[in-house]
């Protein structure tokens, strides 16, 4: 509870202090070609950064891999990041560093795709509406019998994702396990970090980018990713999105904005100027009902930056998402940056994904309630967010009615309970939360 | 002497360029490459669309042009806000020392090209400092060539692509400073450059010293010259024909590995930049990532003519055939 108290106090004396100049004016951060990078290509845009005295240069990065290690090693200052990565890397999954966040990029803005075949399969097992639409949101018990005839067939079904600890992994098993189908465990401590111990569905990793390609080669039948790569998948004809995040949880914690926490110790000032411009530029891309996304899309389509078509970014980022090709529908919050307190870096988000690094036996043994609220601490910065906060309001440049109010927040968001298996989320209780799931690790299982 | 000698070097290469021969045939054989490119280009469907024929690549040239102008304007808007900036900080404090700090935005594609150019020719100029001693050395003393003969038959034939892991973590770790002369990503594709293209020219320059002819190795014993003034009058203008053929390969080995260090590393340069259009996955896309392919192949061969230009200048033996 300490940095929290801490936190809060510096906030509120800081309020009518102006923070120091930058000690750090030059800076890099990485990020994926993904639509989600949005925050960071506006505020540079826009010349947020710059009103902050930051000259930035944003480089796009080959993988989530080199995006880490770079952010580790100091080539970066800092990155657009997978909410995962940064709860990953601090607990020493994958490569071990202390990384921190304090920005909150996103809400949604991903799906699961399937090949054609796939799909043609797993369409007689679904409701259709009058229309002769099928009845939204698909589950993945229409996939089974798909699995199940491949299985007989003696043939592995394979499933892209983009990292082990991203939010599509997460998102991806926890659709599968709600269907009643296993995605496998990770062994770390007997050196299996495949994921793929007694699994129906075989997943592995593919950079984002090359889902669509590699799908369309036949070594996966199906992926999770963000935008723009689902939509691509159906203006290349190659594959139907099945199911957005935002049906599995509604308005999930995507993307965060990650440093790691040497940088951040030494540059605070830095810090808290970047956060301050990117949660302008996260306000400015929701700003009168989204009325800025086509332009945020023209900005995106920039080779610099996503580089992909502006209609296919369009089709995501303005509101709607195409399903089957010609089965547009309305889903105003496929990509949410502001709105919903969207930006706040919540403890309960952090824990979220750590109970499923658990679930799915990343983290290997049986951690107590605390442990997670510890490392969300660690790892969650909303008392630099706080601050940043502050100062815009003192800019006038935001209200204080956009955000949570910051001298009574928690950082535990209230129970939720939208998930596509309806159970119950409390960050409060994380090990009650993994015992009520059917599939995945619960109490002092280990594999 | 020597200048008269380059003076009819080049000017018979100007000549020679002139003739019928040297123009017809080798536009004949552009036009039924375009030709085919084009029938062939219109039946392969990627799922980015058709693969580019010459017009579409024209076109992207054209508009990779435009976006080169438009990025330098926006650069002057860029200079113009930090010079403003700093002037108001300048009042704000005295003391300030303004930092006139360079343009963030995308490195255009032009940008890239000189990235790359300067980059290999760094890392071939580092190459060729090691190797043409060392290939003398071990041209001159057989004992010290049986002794390194074995490491450099094992090293050579690396892939830039194993070199390269290595070469970032070595650099990555050793290379600390709080303000770098170099950027990292310069290093480790001018070292993996190096390391791969050194072995043609040490290796041939060997040769080319071992290869001396007995009689010049005769008259250098005949006038008791010593050692260096030996390497330096006898053994290096006699070898020089080998040196150059094994440093235009190795320029054409450094051109390659640095374009695929660049794309696997994501370090600035040609490279990265076909690397990015293919990951955009936009309709455009293809074609560039054609521009970019012509534009490295015939970097490469002016690379290569430069060479040989400089070996026509530098060679004593001007009857000797050079193509």
């Amino acid at each position: 509870m300490s940095s929290v108290v801490i936190g809060t106090t510096i906030s509120s004396n800081l309020v009518f202090a102006e923070i120091g100049e930058p000690e750090k004016e030059d800076l890099t951060f990485g990020f994926i070609k993904l639509t989600d990078m949005a925050p960071l290509a506006i505020a540079y845009e826009k010349g947020y950064f710059e009103d902050e005295g930051l000259y930035v240069t944003l480089e796009a990065q080959a993988n989530w891999k080199v995006l880490l290690d770079r952010v580790i090693d100091g080539q970066l200052d800092g990155a657009h990041m997978l909410a995962g990565q940064p709860l990953g890397a601090t607990i020493g999954y994958g490569t071990e560093a202390h990384i921190v966040t304090a920005f909150s990029m996103d809400l949604n803005g991903n799906a699961i795709t399937v090949s054609n075949d796939v799909w043609s399969k797993m369409k007689q097992n679904i409701p259709h509406d009058s229309d002769g639409k099928p009845v939204h949101p698909i589950r993945a018990s229409s996939l089974k019998p798909v699995i199940d005839e491949l299985k007989a067939e003696g043939k592995p079904f394979n499933m892209g994702m983009v990292f082990p600890v991203s939010t599509h992994n997460y998102e991806l098993r926890y659709w599968l396990a709600a269907g009643g189908i296993h995605p496998g465990y990770y062994a770390p401590s007997k050196g299996d970090v495949s994921g793929q111990i007694n699994a129906d569905a075989f997943l592995s990793v593919t950079p984002p980018p090359q889902m669509p390609s590699t799908m369309e080669a036949g070594t996966i039948h199906g992926y999770c990713v963000g935008e723009p790569w689902n939509q691509q998948a159906v203006f290349k004809g190659i594959g139907v999105p099945v199911i957005t995040d935002y049906e599995i949880w509604k308005n999930n914690p995507e993307k965060v904005f990650g440093v790691s926490h040497s940088w951040a110790e030494e540059n605070p000032n830095t810090h808290i100027r970047v956060v301050k411009a990117m949660i302008r530029a996260a306000k400015w891309l929701d700003e009168e009902n989204n009325a800025n996304r086509p332009e945020a899309v023209k900005i995106l389509s920039k080779s610099q930056y996503v580089g992909a078509d502006y209609d296919v970014i369009a089709n995501s980022m303005t509101g709607t998402f195409e399903y089957e090709k010609g089965d547009k529908r309305d889903i105003p919050d496929f990509n949410v940056f502001f709105r919903h307190n969207a930006t706040y870096p919540y403890y309960s988000d952090a824990i979220w994904y750590l109970t499923q690094m658990r679930r799915w036996g990343q983290i290997d043994q049986f951690k107590p309630d605390s442990w997670y609220l510890d490392i969300a601490k660690k790892v969650y910065r909303p008392d630099i967010y706080s601050i940043a906060v502050n100062e815009l309001i003192t800019d006038g440049v935001v209200e204080a009615a956009d955000f949570p109010d910051l001298e009574s927040e928690t950082g535990f968001k209230p129970p939720q309970t939208e998930f596509i298996d309806g159970v119950t989320y409390d960050g409060r209780f994380p090990n009650k939360y993994l015992d009520s799931f059917s599939i995945g690790l619960k109490g002092k299982e280990d594999i | 002497m020597i200048k008269q000698n380059a003076y009819a070097a080049v000017f018979g290469g100007v000549k020679e360029a002139l003739s019928i021969k040297n123009w017809l045939f080798p536009l004949l054989g552009i036009v039924v490459f375009l030709a085919l490119w084009n029938t062939s280009a219109s039946r392969i469907n990627t799922s980015l669309g058709e693969f580019p024929s010459p017009v579409v690549v024209y076109q992207q040239w054209n508009s990779l042009v435009n976006d080169h102008i438009e990025e330098r304007e926006k650069e002057v808007a860029f200079y113009e806000r930090q010079d403003v900036r700093n002037a108001k900080k300048l009042a704000n404090d005295p003391d300030y020392i303004a930092k006139k700090r360079p343009y963030t935005g995308k490195p255009t594609f032009f940008d890239q090209i000189f990235t790359s150019l300067y980059t290999v020719l760094a890392g071939f100029g580092l190459a060729s400092l090691i190797a043409i001693p060392m290939g003398i050395l071990i041209g001159l003393n057989g004992h010290i060539y049986s002794a390194l003969n074995p490491i450099i038959q094992v090293f050579k034939p690396v892939s830039p692509l194993a070199w390269l892991p290595l070469v970032t973590m070595v650099v990555s770790a050793t290379y600390v400073t709080d303000d770098p002369m170099f950027a990292k990503s310069f290093l480790t594709s001018m070292f993996t450059v190096t390391l791969c293209c050194m072995w043609p020219t040490l290796i041939n320059t060997a040769v080319g010293v071992a290869a001396i002819e007995q009689d010049l190795l005769n008259v250098s014993k005949v006038l008791r010259l010593n050692w260096l003034t030996h390497v330096t009058k006898i053994v290096i203008p006699s070898s020089i024909p080998m040196m150059f053929t094994g440093l235009r390969l190795s320029l054409g080995i450094a051109w390659m590995v640095l374009i695929a260090a660049e794309m696997l590393a994501q370090n600035p340069g040609l490279g990265k930049f076909v690397w990015d259009e293919f990951q955009n996955g936009s309709s455009n896309s293809l074609g560039r990532i054609m521009v970019a392919v012509i534009v490295i192949g015939f970097i490469g061969f002016l690379l290569d003519r430069v060479m040989l230009m400089i070996q026509r200048l530098s060679s004593w033996d001007k009857t000797q055939v050079l193509r």
